[in-house]
């Protein structure tokens, strides 16, 4: 009942349905070029000291050399930290975690899986997630979080010393750090992807509607 | 990699690089191919922008010193970098630096001397000797390298702030600069909070012996705090100073502060 009635406001409040609201189309966007910033120079500087067995492509990095890359880094950090922390706080607060991502239970996740690869998910009301949806947004802003955590563990070891406890020691830290990059690559992948499979989705989070 | 890619309508990207490499100085060279000889370097370096990045580049520097003051002001003089035991010492601890251990400065320990200049009482130049009577401390801690990569080591030496103290440096003045005997002049600022912390110090044995040629001698100064660009070695001489004078990292674009 009460959902209806938070549509039915929704539709005397504005002509067309308004799938996005303008704060998360804002905040998304800031935070795709902040973390394409990010990727970019944080491949430029794992380069310089590589945990595995690879670098990444000089090409796909930013910065020329260590130094830029860190430049960049620094500065991004900034846009996505404060870009962040205002859409996790205006999530939490409008109430749009709560009423978009949960309830998330394994079974609907199994079963909205099964109908995705099936291509039998059904798209008609976007403002709406299907349990694949709710289980990658509340899975990649938990990453978010932690990237964060344990980027400002590697920045700051000694003055934010509890952090780096939080993940052990800062070796440990960096490693935290690449793998929640690698989680994002995935996410993003997949993201870009079914955006393009379900462009709707995609003009959505442009126009709202 | 067939493709070739034209940033410039008709001019090969490669081609431009490889003429690039000859008509640079033998020091730019060296630096420029082993950051990896990409155009992005190039650009960098040469400050010609095939696309024009000036303005991103202000924008950048300008980002870094607000990150200065935002490093300053969260530091705490008195939080210490964490300590560890004998049995997690990295073995072998790493030599690094911008030229091989072949090329690390060779400094004669008997000829050496500290020269002090600058907001000091007394600017006696000191002896290895008469530096080495000086009460000593052992710390073990993490060295953290702008790279990336860290690893723990175990520094004995003068805490810095019991020296500065001895000559009577003016601890009001913004900075100590470190000159060190590198080639291509080694030089790096060190903000007067952190020469003051109490981990910070003037290093003369690693691991309980006479710091070694690789991690060198005679004294390096030994940072806990900051990245390990900001612990000089070789060092000859420090100024306490209010004047910033740049560093040789530091001029190349690493953040100043660099704290931990």
């Amino acid at each position: 009942m009460s959902s209806l009635a938070t549509v039915d406001e929704h539709v005397s409040a504005t002509p067309a349905k308004t799938i996005q609201p303008v704060w998360v189309r804002v905040m998304h966007w800031t935070n795709a070029v902040a973390m394409v910033l990010m990727i970019l120079s944080g491949w430029q500087i794992y380069n310089a000291s590589p945990l595995f067995g690879f670098s990444f492509p000089r090409e796909y990095t930013l910065g020329g050399w260590l130094g830029g890359g860190l430049l960049w880094h620094f500065a991004a950090m900034w846009l996505l930290m404060i870009n962040g922390l205002a859409y996790l706080v205006t999530g939490f607060a409008s109430g749009r975690f709560r009423k978009k991502l949960l309830p998330i239970t394994p079974s609907g996740v199994l079963h909205d899986v099964r109908a995705a690869l099936t291509f039998k998910l059904s798209h008609d009301d976007l403002s709406v997630y299907n349990y694949v949806q709710r289980a990658l947004y509340a899975g990649i802003i938990l990453v978010g979080v932690l990237i964060v955590l344990s980027g400002l563990s590697m920045w700051k070891p000694v003055q934010l010393y509890y952090l780096v406890k939080l993940f052990g020691d800062y070796p440990t830290a960096r490693y935290v750090h690449f793998f929640c990059m690698a989680a994002i690559c995935a996410f993003l992948v997949i993201h870009v992807l079914l955006a393009l499979l379900v462009p709707k989705s995609l003009r959505a989070m442009i126009i709202g509607r | 990699m067939a493709k070739r890619s034209f940033l410039i309508p008709g001019v090969d990207k490669r081609l431009l690089i490889k003429d690039s490499i000859k008509t640079m100085p033998d020091v730019t060279r060296r630096r420029f191919i082993a950051g990896g000889a990409s155009l992005g370097a190039l650009t960098l370096l040469t400050g010609c922008d095939v696309v024009d990045s000036s303005s991103a580049d202000a924008l950048l520097a300008k980002i870094s010193k607000f990150n200065d003051a935002v490093q300053d002001f969260i530091f705490n003089p008195d939080a210490l970098a964490p300590t560890f035991s004998e049995s997690e010492i990295t073995k072998p601890f790493p030599f690094n630096a911008y030229y091989d251990l072949d090329d690390a400065p060779e400094v004669d320990g008997d000829a050496w001397k500290l020269e002090v200049r600058g907001l000091v009482d007394n600017k006696k130049s000191w002896t290895l000797p008469e530096l080495t009577k000086l009460p000593q401390v052992t710390q073990i801690t993490r060295h953290i390298c702008v790279e990336g990569w860290s690893a723990i080591g175990s520094w004995t030496g003068t805490p810095l702030r019991d020296f500065l103290k001895l000559i009577g440096a003016d601890t009001r003045a913004k900075y100590v600069w470190f000159q060190c005997a590198d080639k291509d002049g080694y030089n790096s600022p060190l903000d007067m909070r952190t020469a003051l912390h109490p981990q910070t110090q003037m290093t003369f044995k690693y691991a309980g012996e006479t710091l070694p040629r690789a991690y060198g001698f005679p004294m390096k100064i030994r940072v806990p705090t900051k990245l390990g660009f900001k612990n000089p070695k070789y060092v000859v001489s420090m100024e306490v100073t209010n004047e910033y004078k740049g560093g040789y990292w530091e001029d190349q674009g690493y953040n100043s502060f660099s704290g931990s």
